[in-house]
């Protein structure tokens, strides 16, 4: 899964910016992150891994490349799901 | 008409023409010739629910969806854009808090505004620094269990009535929001007359000398205050400035089709001449397409689509710029009588050219649509 999420991250990246993008570039360090693209990437987060990035959630280690993205989703969705899984 | 809406939908949106055309449209060139709006105009505001229109039910809002809330923004933008950009700057505060802000900052604060009882404005433009954002000079630093802030806004809407305001400022280089109350010591508000448009929108530079914020008045994280706390709230803005402009749009029209059915040149009425009629042709298909750009990013929105960010900056570039050329027909359409206080046209012409500056410039949308449209036929291209 996390493998998956990642490539679909990837993929969001690839489709909004043009700069090469892989898993451990630092995304806000590198500049590519502006106003726009932050709140695309929020939505994207929210509405294809069906979890609500919140202000507790606003922590640059949670957004600093797709692979923090990644564990910040499986993080998320562990908490949302704890008994079942 | 549009299609898709629901009955409640068609219903509101009678709703809200009555109430534009009785309580707005007598008295918006009024406004405008004053420079002000009453007070108790908020607490008509308030009492229609406007004021809380997205705020969610649970915080005292009314939760508008977010087609609901486009048609509001057009007919309130038919009567006066200059009013509704009250709603675009206080909506812009309770969203970036309702996204942003801790459990306590919404109870505190969703409520408060969502019934009138404060007032917000948004605090990010300065005298130097205007598209380029991310360079605000205003500073907070950390201080006890305190920010200390100091900078200089301009151009601040509704700056002059405002009781709390969001400011961004850079704290250790990096963007936070802070809410600041307009009683906070060191925070001085100047009144900005004289403007080309937007002359009801009560305009104020903010002057804050040492004021001492509250930890908890920090809306987001340090570091979050541009890219998502302002990016929300001006998501937010460029959509409510979009869906005036049709109504600015509408407005204009309205009157041209009034006017040219009355007066007569040459022997014959104003909408038997073909020029003229070219001119209604054009702001009558234009006015459409910009409400359907502002539908498509209303329905994109509706569906937490990432997409919407995109789609409603397409919208709000073309509705402004659409209000703008059906501004400069109806002035041109009403001759020197269009230039005239005893027209509404002259003011729908000044507003129009203030929309095409606000929340971000044509320019920056331009820039930005385009570099989105290169990367979009790349990433296609590449999956090919």
């Amino acid at each position: 899964m996390p493998k998956e999420n990642e490539q679909k991250l990837r993929d969001f990246f690839a489709k909004f910016i043009e700069e090469d993008v892989d898993n451990d570039t630092d995304i806000f360090g590198s500049g590519l992150i502006n106003s726009l693209f932050a709140m695309q990437l929020v939505l994207f987060i929210e509405k294809e891994f069906h979890l609500k990035v919140e202000h507790d959630d606003l922590d640059i280690e949670n957004f600093k490349s797709i692979h923090a993205i990644t564990n910040f989703i499986q993080t998320k969705q562990s908490i949302k799901e704890p008994a079942s899984k | 008409m549009l299609t898709g809406m629901t009955a409640l939908q068609k219903e509101l949106q009678k709703e809200f023409e009555k109430f534009v055309d009785k309580e707005i449209i007598p008295y918006a060139d009024q406004f405008d010739e004053q420079g002000e709006i009453p007070r108790d105009m908020i607490g008509r505001f308030a009492q229609q629910g406007y004021l809380g229109a997205m705020i969610p039910e649970k915080y005292q809002g009314a939760g508008m969806d977010p087609v609901t809330f486009g048609l509001l923004c057009e007919e309130i933008g038919r009567g006066s854009i200059s009013l509704l950009s009250l709603l675009t700057v206080h909506g812009m505060v309770a969203q970036a808090i309702e996204k942003w802000g801790s459990e306590i900052q919404k109870q505190t604060w969703l409520p408060k505004l969502a019934k009138g009882e404060v007032i917000g404005a948004f605090g990010l433009s300065e005298p130097d620094v205007g598209s380029d954002p991310k360079s605000v000079e205003s500073i907070a630093t950390v201080e006890d269990v305190f920010f200390r802030l100091n900078g200089h806004k301009k151009w601040i809407s509704y700056g002059q009535m405002a009781d709390i305001f969001l400011i961004i400022a850079q704290c250790g280089a990096r963007p936070a929001a802070f809410l600041v109350t307009r009683d906070t010591p060191g925070f001085e508000v100047e009144p900005i007359q004289g403007m080309l448009g937007f002359r009801s929108a009560m305009l104020a530079q903010l002057h804050l000398t040492n004021c001492l914020i509250a930890q908890e008045n920090l809306i987001g994280k340090i570091g979050f205050g541009f890219t998502h706390v302002a990016g929300t709230a001006l998501d937010y803005g460029r959509y409510c400035i979009a869906w005036g402009c049709v109504g600015l749009g509408k407005a204009c029209l309205e009157a041209c089709l009034r006017y040219t059915g009355k007066r007569k040149q040459f022997g014959a009425l104003l909408r038997k001449h073909q020029l003229i009629q070219h001119m209604i042709a054009d702001m009558i298909t234009e006015v459409k397409a910009a409400r359907m750009l502002c539908l498509d990013a209303a329905y994109l929105k509706s569906a937490g689509d990432p997409e919407t960010i995109m789609e409603t900056s397409i919208a709000k570039y073309y509705a402004s710029t659409m209000a703008f050329r059906a501004a400069n027909h109806a002035v041109q359409i009403h001759g020197a009588n269009g230039c005239c206080h005893e027209y509404p046209v002259q003011r729908f012409f000044r507003d129009a050219k203030i929309t095409e500056i606000i929340e971000g410039s044509s320019q920056i949308q331009q820039i930005i649509i385009a570099r989105h449209g290169y990367q979009n036929y790349l990433f296609g291209e590449k999956n090919k």
